[in-house]
């Protein structure tokens, strides 16, 4: 009878062993007739419609909902201006940080997509995630403030398909050359420094595909033989080039940072010296008086801007509402432009920006004329078809791949 | 764990022992009388149902892992051979074996791989290595009190927050961290340990060591002495008694506790992250950035099949170590 009993025990133990062996056989089975298999692209991007583009959008804010959970980039939800919103609203902001578009993207399809109201992507992002069904069209007529955003940002092509706004713009900026001033007495004049195998073990760069543009950026000034005219629509010898310039910078990398606080904590603690990083970092480590200095250099920089988003299954739309709403106000705009280190999209912010930090309208470019925001060239998602409407582009899960495989 | 054929006669007795137990219960005092009469009769036809009893105590258990575990694994298995959109990242249930494909002939992937299984062998012979002496010191040598002390010193550490241990050991790698301004105060240079692979290794071994001390420990402690004595009476001296009585007598603990460090060293991706540099992609590290950040389930589902091959073929040779035989 006991016999019986360990018997019957040990059964589910053998049944585990059976299916891991059974799973080993497969994916052998699978690995040995793969080699005959080809490589599947799926469907090309370019005629693709937005599948939410019918949705209703909301015709009057009704009353908050008590919660509202928002996907930001580090920085982005300041208890400043996070703290009176709530305090206002009665919708209690929950935070959720991502470090990357392509993590935003993911995030935002997460549990089927209704888990959070709203994410802060950027241009590279945007497209991914409205193409993808995961975002909402907004009624900007119930958020006042967007009249006085500049043009550029009303209706930009990244967050507004077919005249349809599925977000609302929100702040601009450029990623920046970051340095250790006790080791770099004078702003670096020019990108090179990150390629500088003097500064081998000192370097840190985002861990990110879109970094490629980077290196194109760097090559359109330094290699004009490969004729780049878009660091984000790159051919393949164009891609290769660059792809290569990072895979040679990897020896000098310390750390490819995920989060801006890693970016924080190696520069504090000497692991780095100079790299590429975003205004917050700057501002962060400044307030912690740490000897940092930031410069676009003479090739430009990329940038980044911000929209925020509504989900397509958004469960507190009408907090959604309101924070867009808020977030679009003058002082918010400035309020995040000083903190952040960033351009407001609202025209009416300059003057409240000195207000904060005097001088810091012009520091951050909310005057500027349209010819600075030519100088930075704006995240946008890579894809297949170039402007010239030639299959020639690389696309971006070809970035992911070679970032993955050929860069780290 | 501990069932030696001299356990196991106890255990018999004592399930014998079990039987009026069992009884008396039905005829417990106090519940309602017809409470009671029901009560007896379903546990006394319980009681000649041996089967009965089984299916109702392993029914939950057995659901549970067939639905949580399983079925989890099976889907993982499917999703496998599906892709993803690359512009959306919307899942497209097409089957296909790219992935795998791409795995396989990717040197970079099968780098990832390698660089993997490398590093789960190399934690967990260090982890042997350390933890064998120790354990031997436990279970042999130290008093009663020194033992009670050394077990908490080791079991300690799993109380605290495994990225606060993590993040220590940052702290003590880091440029001008304690560990280069301490060899920078006696003289030796620093070496910068800082986001390498020499330091996601350390850190390895330390977070795992617990999981290999214990069952080594289990296993040496159950040698008889009488075994080591016969061993010396025949001339055999500390290296060859060692070597041939003690470590094959505690091969089945050594095998059980390199189960833990190598599994768990094989899906950790947070260590590499953290205190790893540019070199830091393991396996795990690869699952994660794909379904936390470019959201490729179908890669990521591929990717982690090889981790569950690996521990197959691995749980496989454990049992033909005998790693299992005493369970």
């Amino acid at each position: 009878m006991i016999a019986t009993h360990r018997r019957r025990v040990s059964r589910p133990l053998s049944a585990a062993l059976a299916l891991t062996v059974a799973s080993v056989i497969a994916a052998g089975c699978g690995n040995s007739s793969s080699s005959g298999g080809g490589g599947t692209q799926g469907p090309g991007v370019a005629g693709q419609s937005v599948p939410t583009a019918g949705l209703p959008v909301l015709k009057k804010i009704g009353k908050g909902e008590g919660q509202l959970n928002l996907i930001a980039w580090e920085g982005y939800l300041n208890p400043v201006w996070v703290k009176p919103f709530e305090q206002q609203t009665g919708c209690q902001v929950n935070a959720k940080y991502a470090g990357s578009s392509d993590e935003m993207v993911s995030l935002m399809k997460n549990g089927g997509g209704g888990q959070y109201d709203m994410v802060s992507s950027s241009g590279d992002a945007d497209l991914r995630i409205l193409f993808a069904g995961d975002a909402r069209p907004v009624n900007v007529g119930l958020i006042p403030s967007w009249k006085d955003f500049f043009p550029a940002f009303q209706s930009p092509p990244f967050n507004t398909i077919n005249g349809v706004h599925y977000g609302v713009s929100l702040q601009w900026g450029p990623n920046v050359l970051m340095y250790n001033t006790k080791d770099f007495p004078a702003a670096p004049p020019s990108w090179s420094i990150i390629y500088d195998p003097k500064y081998k073990g000192q370097v840190t760069v985002p861990d990110n595909p879109i970094q490629i543009a980077d290196a194109a950026l760097y090559l359109q000034k330094h290699k004009p033989s490969l004729a780049i005219t878009d660091p984000y629509e790159l051919t393949q010898p164009q891609f290769t080039a660059a792809v290569n310039l990072l895979a040679a910078q990897r020896p000098l990398i310390e750390k490819y940072w995920a989060l801006a606080s890693q970016e924080i904590f190696d520069f504090k603690n000497g692991n780095a010296i100079v790299g590429a990083g975003w205004p917050y970092q700057v501002s962060t480590l400044k307030a912690a008086h740490f000897p940092i200095g930031t410069t676009i250099p003479s090739e430009g920089a990329t940038g980044w801007a911000d929209t925020w988003m509504l989900a397509a299954k958004a469960p507190h739309p009408n907090c959604a509402y309101l924070w867009m709403r808020y977030v679009s106000t003058p002082k918010v705009q400035a309020q995040q432009a000083v903190n952040y280190g960033e351009t407001p999209d609202n025209k009416l912010a300059c003057p409240i920006m000195n207000q904060l930090q005097a001088g810091s309208c012009e520091e951050y470019h909310a005057n500027a004329p349209s010819s600075y925001f030519d100088t930075i060239k704006l995240w946008k998602t890579p894809i297949a078809t170039c402007d010239n409407g030639k299959p020639d582009c690389v696309p971006y899960s070809e970035w992911v791949n070679a970032w993955n495989t050929q860069v780290k | 764990m501990r069932g030696t054929p001299r356990s196991s006669e106890a255990g018999w007795r004592l399930i014998r022992g079990r039987r009026p137990v069992a009884v008396s219960t039905a005829a417990r005092p106090g519940t309602g009388a017809g409470r009671e009469g029901m009560w007896s009769r379903v546990t006394a036809a319980l009681w000649r149902r041996p089967w009965a009893r089984a299916t109702m105590l392993l029914t939950p258990p057995l659901a549970w892992f067939v639905l949580i575990y399983l079925a989890a694994l099976a889907v993982l298995l499917i999703t496998a051979f599906w892709q993803i959109n690359p512009f959306t990242t919307n899942i497209e249930r097409v089957w296909s074996l790219t992935n795998l494909h791409t795995i396989v002939t990717s040197p970079a992937y099968r780098g990832i791989i390698l660089r993997t299984v490398g590093m789960a062998a190399a934690v967990t012979v260090t982890d042997v290595i350390v933890a064998f002496p120790f354990a031997y010191f436990m279970a042999r040598v130290a008093s009663r009190r020194t033992r009670t002390a050394l077990f908490v010193a080791i079991l300690l550490p799993l109380w605290a927050s495994y990225l606060a241990k993590v993040y220590s050991w940052l702290l003590i790698f880091t440029h001008h961290g304690i560990l280069d301004w301490s060899l920078g105060k006696t003289g030796l240079g620093q070496v910068h340990l800082i986001y390498t692979n020499w330091a996601v290794y350390t850190v390895f071994c330390y977070l795992w060591l617990p999981f290999m001390i214990t069952p080594v420990y289990a296993a040496l402690e159950r040698i008889p002495a009488s075994q080591i004595e016969a061993s010396q009476d025949l001339g055999g001296r500390t290296w060859r008694t060692t070597r041939m009585v003690l470590f094959p007598l505690a091969l089945p603990g050594i095998v059980a506790g390199s189960i833990f460090t190598f599994s768990l060293t094989l899906g950790d991706y947070i260590t590499p992250l953290l205190v790893g540099g540019t070199s830091a992609n393991f396996m795990g590290n690869v699952i994660y950035s794909n379904i936390g950040i470019a959201n490729n389930v179908p890669f990521a589902a591929a990717m982690a099949l090889f981790p569950i091959a690996i521990m197959a073929v691995y749980l496989l040779a454990a049992r033909a170590l005998g790693a299992f035989e005493e369970i």
